[in-house]
């Protein structure tokens, strides 16, 4: 790293506030919400401070040779002028030392941006031309308005029912592409209660640029009262139609979403489901089928049991192991060829184009539901002891 | 102009300069060729992945047998095209000629048997994409398999008819007598061409006939 | 050697000899391919310049100002098919390669005329394409046409896909030839050691070309026949995989990226020697980083999927491999700087230029190395940092050149000088309304712009009429160099053979060139850029 670089590394870690404040004003970011952003600004500071340093540095010299060799007559004769290992190395050392340290800090970050943490709470959302979906296992959904608790994780659970769109919060420095047929996610933790504009990144179509929607943070306490709300309203409202939300397509863009008031909250439609989540997984399963081959009182049937099956470990049919998260079920679901389970037959037809997203979401939180009291099972793990010298 | 009469071209250093050109030219161009096929290859292998036992299936709606007389109709052509090099360095142009009619008679033969065949994917439905409707293979992953299938010999039965021109346009030379035992650059690269064509098949024929 | 040099310029010249429009239509002359290649580009550039101008205004206001959501959709598209397909790629190769390098290695011609013609042509019919595209309802997909919002797309996307796969033949029609010339067709005593650095960019760039065209001419033909039967290979509800596209796009698009710029750093490394008038600092250095950005560059496309789902590990392993192109980007910026120590460096239009260039690729190439950096990326992908710093690299960088190429070997291919303080002005204008376009970009980006919209948030509305102001002052720098390029077509003073007093090998030939290059058998024997003695070479 170059010695401006490092005096400004150096700063920052001395006095964050102050100087934080200033580079993020001058870089005009915006507002750092969430935990992570913090970190994956400090390092934008380094960079960009060392990029101004070098280029400043490169143009003085080359500023300097520019006047001190300037032309004296038309026949100048120049030395001839080579290169030497020494100049070689550092050419590439130089860069290539400064270029790797950034390059494990900042992927230090995105490890970390990547792995949600285990207790974070799950909300699925799916982006449609041109909207943003929030469901919550609790049962609530809702277009254009994410409501999170501040200071606990949340994770999204991402997906697209027609293209393909981009989940961004440029306050909480994060984006996700969420993709049709198959489940991305991505986690933030917000620091300080606020509402956060949403943004669709990935061109999706005539009205991407209105495709936005907006994270509201709440205290834990508000967070909690608003979802029993939520929960009541729902009794209340409770002969709905089942999936409305899904079928109703309003046509308010989200822009107007957006926009919205505390006061006056238009553009916000709240849809009553019948009970939560995981009690809709329970009647789509019933519905499509799914109880023919799957059995939820642990005994195997044509397909793998759905008690304990979240996050068990799976040994499939060519040998390797699999997680069953919510990636693996939604693969299976819409791939079921793709990754067998050994000991059963290559029989599920798949669902794509039969389920709908949040359908698949409501599945989902129903198998999650499905614990047995017993110890996490291994049988289905495979052998943990492997003999000494084996091969 | 001088050069329309005489093949060699003046801003070569000699013969053997524009042949080495010729030959390197031409096999730049079979690499790029290469790059144009191993894309296809590359969606068989991520859907062969994802939807192995339904390849397997789909797969044995493949006339294998006919798919094996039309690979020894390639190789032998390609023997034939190796002939045509041989004969026409030493100035043998009938031989030339009738061993390059010959390769073009089994090209002919080879695309004759496709055409059969893709007859009979059209009476079973096999088709492509929103095309596609068979009974026994319903499962999601089927049509992927023929619009890839469709693609790959598709790309190659084009390739074959443009070898196929270019074999006729040498046989046309050869009988003309453009072409000597000095100057054989056309056939050379023709050939060059044609083998790879034939190399293409080699890779097809396996993937999509014989994967178990 | 010969000090009545300059009276050795040829008579008969490759503009004189014939003079028909058909002589210049069926020419197999590579410096007329090349200069028709060169009106086909300044004409795209005009057509992209047109497109950019109309998206800046539009932006000038966060709502609708002068177009519906539709036709700024179609711009932005139209804008990046234009400039990227039309304009850039083939921009250097195909116009100054075609006329320079032969000259350069002291051939007579490409090693293959017809085909270079044919080249031409096929380009031609893949513009035209394209541009009827444009006509008949515009595409909206942007440039990188993602599945599967392309496969159901309403708008022409067809005839423009279909031209940009035939311009794909061109460019490895191109390719080839430039491989097999620089193989083939050296002149005596011009070793592998020798070759001027300009010749060996556009052989990497060839390399790349022959590589990566395929690859995304077929991709296109999967998008188009996606569109016409619904294969299904990128569409979810058929078992396809939509990211797959981006895979094989990438494949192509990434390295595409190093056919613009290496070759605009060929060009740097050219006139760098010619004003400061001294041999390059590390020849051999700049060289191998050109191949090594060749090779490295293919195997870097996933850093345009940090957000698309793709494993974590799969992310830090493109975003380490990204960092080794800006190594080897680095080594050439630092060359450059060094081959100034000890020269006798006159300070003219194209030095202006690549002072621009280096200035723009060092911003252009700091950012890359930020974007590539993982976790910086998930904030910046698909905003306007990212819009802000390809820019940089492909216009600024790519189109610093071009114009340090165009006035550097402008008395070579058309034997007039141009005036010196008028471009000058154009060039200063030029610099600087790039850099009050895209630094605002920058900080645009930061602020969480996203790209391709049409609306946006009140507060970032002072950046974006900076930017335009900054794109109006661009357009206007281009007016002014149009009018005087013109002007001196016509009237400007007859160039000297070697105007600028090179030694470059290019300049052994006429200004401009005998029909066949050169009236006699060249002889190269003192190395490239070689300043050691106060004579100029001769003319043959």
């Amino acid at each position: 790293m170059t010695p401006g670089g490092q005096a400004l590394a150096g700063t920052t870690q001395t006095e964050p506030g102050a100087v934080n404040e200033f580079f993020r004003k001058i870089l005009f970011l915006p507002e750092q919400a969430s935990t992570i952003a913090k970190d994956v600004d400090h390092l934008h500071y380094v960079i960009i401070s060392t990029a101004m340093v070098a280029a400043t540095l490169i143009f003085a010299i080359a500023a300097y040779f520019l006047i001190r060799y300037r032309r004296r007559s038309e026949t100048d004769v120049t030395p001839k002028v080579q290169t030497t290992l020494g100049w070689e190395v550092l050419f590439v050392g130089l860069p290539l030392t400064v270029f790797l340290v950034w390059f494990f800090i900042g992927y230090h970050d995105f490890i970390r941006m990547q792995t949600p943490p285990p207790e974070a709470m799950d909300v699925y959302v799916v982006g449609k031309q041109w909207m943003w979906k929030f469901t919550y296992p609790e049962g609530p959904n809702s277009i254009g308005v994410l409501r999170v608790p501040v200071g606990r994780p949340v994770r999204l659970l991402l997906t697209s029912r027609d293209v393909i769109h981009s989940f961004y919060v440029p306050s909480f420095r994060i984006k996700q592409d969420a993709i049709p047929g198959a489940y991305t996610q991505t986690w933030f933790q917000v620091v300080k209660p606020g509402t956060y504009r949403v943004m669709c990144a990935e061109y999706c179509g005539l009205k991407h640029s209105e495709m936005w929607a907006e994270v509201v943070a709440l205290s834990e306490p508000d967070y909690e009262a608003w979802m029993r709300e939520q929960r009541q309203g729902l009794v209340t409202r409770r002969d709905a139609t089942p999936s409305a939300a899904e079928r109703e397509e309003p046509h308010t863009p989200a822009r107007q979403a957006a926009r919205y008031d505390a006061q006056r909250p238009h553009g916000e439609l709240m849809y009553a489901e019948r009970g939560t989540l995981a009690e809709r997984g329970q009647r789509v399963a019933a519905e499509k089928g799914c109880f023919k081959c799957h059995t939820v009182d642990g005994t195997a049937h044509i397909g793998p049991t759905w008690v304990d099956l979240y996050m068990r470990h799976e040994r499939l049919t060519n040998g390797q192991t699999v997680v069953a998260d919510e990636a693996y079920l939604t693969e299976s679901m819409m791939k079921p060829l793709v990754k067998v389970v050994a000991g059963f037959e290559p029989v599920m037809p798949s669902f794509q184009g039969q389920l709908e997203a949040a359908e698949v979401a409501a599945l989902l939180e129903y198998i999650k539901t499905l614990r047995s009291t017993r110890l996490p099972n291994v049988e289905s793990k495979g052998p943990v002891y492997e003999p000494v010298g084996g091969k | 102009m001088s050069t329309e009469s005489s093949p060699w071209e003046d801003h070569f250093s000699g013969p053997e300069n524009q042949s080495h050109a010729a030959q390197l030219g031409m096999w730049i161009f079979l690499g790029s060729e290469v790059l144009l096929f191993t894309n296809l290859f590359v969606g068989y292998a991520v859907y062969r992945y994802y939807y192995p036992d339904v390849f397997a299936e789909a797969s044995k709606h493949l006339k294998t047998d006919q798919a094996m007389v039309q690979t020894l109709l390639l190789v032998t052509s390609s023997l034939f095209v190796a002939l045509a090099v041989h004969f026409i360095r030493r100035g043998r142009q009938f031989l030339t000629a009738a061993v390059l009619g010959a390769a073009i008679v089994l090209g002919v033969a080879f695309l004759a048997i496709k055409g059969w065949e893709y007859y009979e994917h059209y009476k079973e439905g096999l088709l492509p994409g929103e095309f596609f409707h068979n009974e026994e293979l319903t499962k999601q992953g089927a049509n992927l398999f023929f619009t890839l299938y469709f693609l790959l010999t598709g790309l190659h039965a084009i390739h074959m008819m443009v070898a196929l021109g270019l074999l006729t346009w040498l046989v046309w030379g050869a009988m003309a007598g453009t072409y000597t035992a000095e100057y054989h650059i056309p056939v050379e690269v023709g050939g060059l061409y044609w083998h790879l064509v034939d190399v293409f098949w080699l890779f097809i024929f396996p993937l999509l006939y014989l994967v178990e | 050697m010969n000090p009545s040099a300059e009276s050795s310029q040829p008579a008969i010249t490759y503009l004189n000899h014939e003079t028909t429009v058909k002589s210049w239509l069926l020419t197999h002359d590579h410096k007329r391919i090349g200069v028709m290649f060169l009106v086909g580009v300044i004409l795209s550039l005009l057509l992209g310049g047109v497109f950019a101008m109309a998206l800046r205004l539009e932006l000038l206001t966060p709502g609708p100002t002068i177009m519906s959501p539709l036709t700024y959709n179609r711009m932005f598209t139209l804008h990046g098919v234009t400039m990227v397909w039309l304009f850039m790629i083939p921009a250097i190769p195909s116009a100054f390669g075609n006329f320079v390098v032969p000259i350069m290695l002291g051939a007579k011609d490409v090693a293959f005329p017809r085909l270079n013609l044919a080249s031409f042509y096929i380009y031609l019919t893949g513009s035209l394409l394209t541009v009827s595209g444009m006509l008949w309802s515009g595409a909206d997909t942007g440039w990188t046409f993602y599945t599967p919002y392309s496969t159901v797309s309403p708008t022409a996307l067809t005839p423009v896909l279909l031209g940009v796969f035939i311009i794909g033949f061109s460019t490895i029609i191109t390719g080839v030839n430039f491989i097999t010339t620089t193989h083939t067709l050296r002149a005596p005593g011009m070793h592998w050691t020798r070759i001027p650095l300009f010749v060996w960019t556009i052989y990497g760039t060839s390399v790349i070309q022959v590589v990566a065209t395929p690859v995304l001419g077929m991709v296109l033909l999967l998008v188009f026949i996606e569109r016409v039967v619904g294969a299904g290979i990128f569409d979810p509800s058929r078992g396809g995989d939509p990211v797959l596209f981006q895979h094989m796009f990438w494949f192509y698009s990434h390295p595409a990226v190093y056919i613009m710029v290496l070759p605009a750093m060929g060009v740097i490394s050219e006139v760098v020697c010619a004003f400061s008038r001294k041999n390059i600092f590390g020849y051999k250095m700049i060289a191998a980083s050109t191949f090594g950005i060749a090779f490295v560059g293919f195997f870097s496309w996933g850093h345009h999927m940090f957000v698309s789902g793709q494993s974590t590990f799969t992310s830090g392993i493109f975003g380490v491999l990204s960092m080794l192109v800006a190594i080897f980007t680095a080594i050439k910026i630092f060359n450059w700087v060094a081959t100034l120590y000890g020269g006798s460096i006159d300070l003219r239009v194209p030095l202006l230029y690549v002072l621009g260039f280096i200035f723009l690729l060092m911003f252009g190439g700091m950012t890359g190395v930020a974007v590539a950096t993982t976790s910086l990326d998930v904030h910046w992908h698909d905003t306007y940092f990212v819009v802000a710093h390809f820019h940089y690299i492909m216009v600024g960088a790519v189109l610093m050149a071009f114009l340090a190429a165009l006035h550097y070997w402008w008395p070579k291919m058309s034997g007039r000088l141009y005036p010196e303080r008028w471009s000058f002005l154009a060039a200063v204008t030029i610099i600087f309304g790039f850099i009050v376009t895209f630094l605002p970009q920058f900080l645009l980006g930061n602020m969480g712009m996203p790209r391709r919209y049409y609306e946006y948030p009140q507060e970032m509305q002072w950046l974006h009429v900076a930017s335009t102001a900054g794109a109006s002052l661009l357009a206007f720098g281009f007016v002014l160099i149009a009018i005087y390029l013109l002007w001196s077509l016509r009237y400007g003073p007859v160039s000297p053979p070697n105007p600028w007093g090179s030694r470059g090998y290019e300049w052994f030939s006429g200004s401009p060139p005998a029909p066949h290059n050169f009236t006699q058998a060249p002889r190269f024997e003192r190395e490239v850029h070689d300043y050691t003695v106060p004579e100029a070479p001769r003319v043959y």
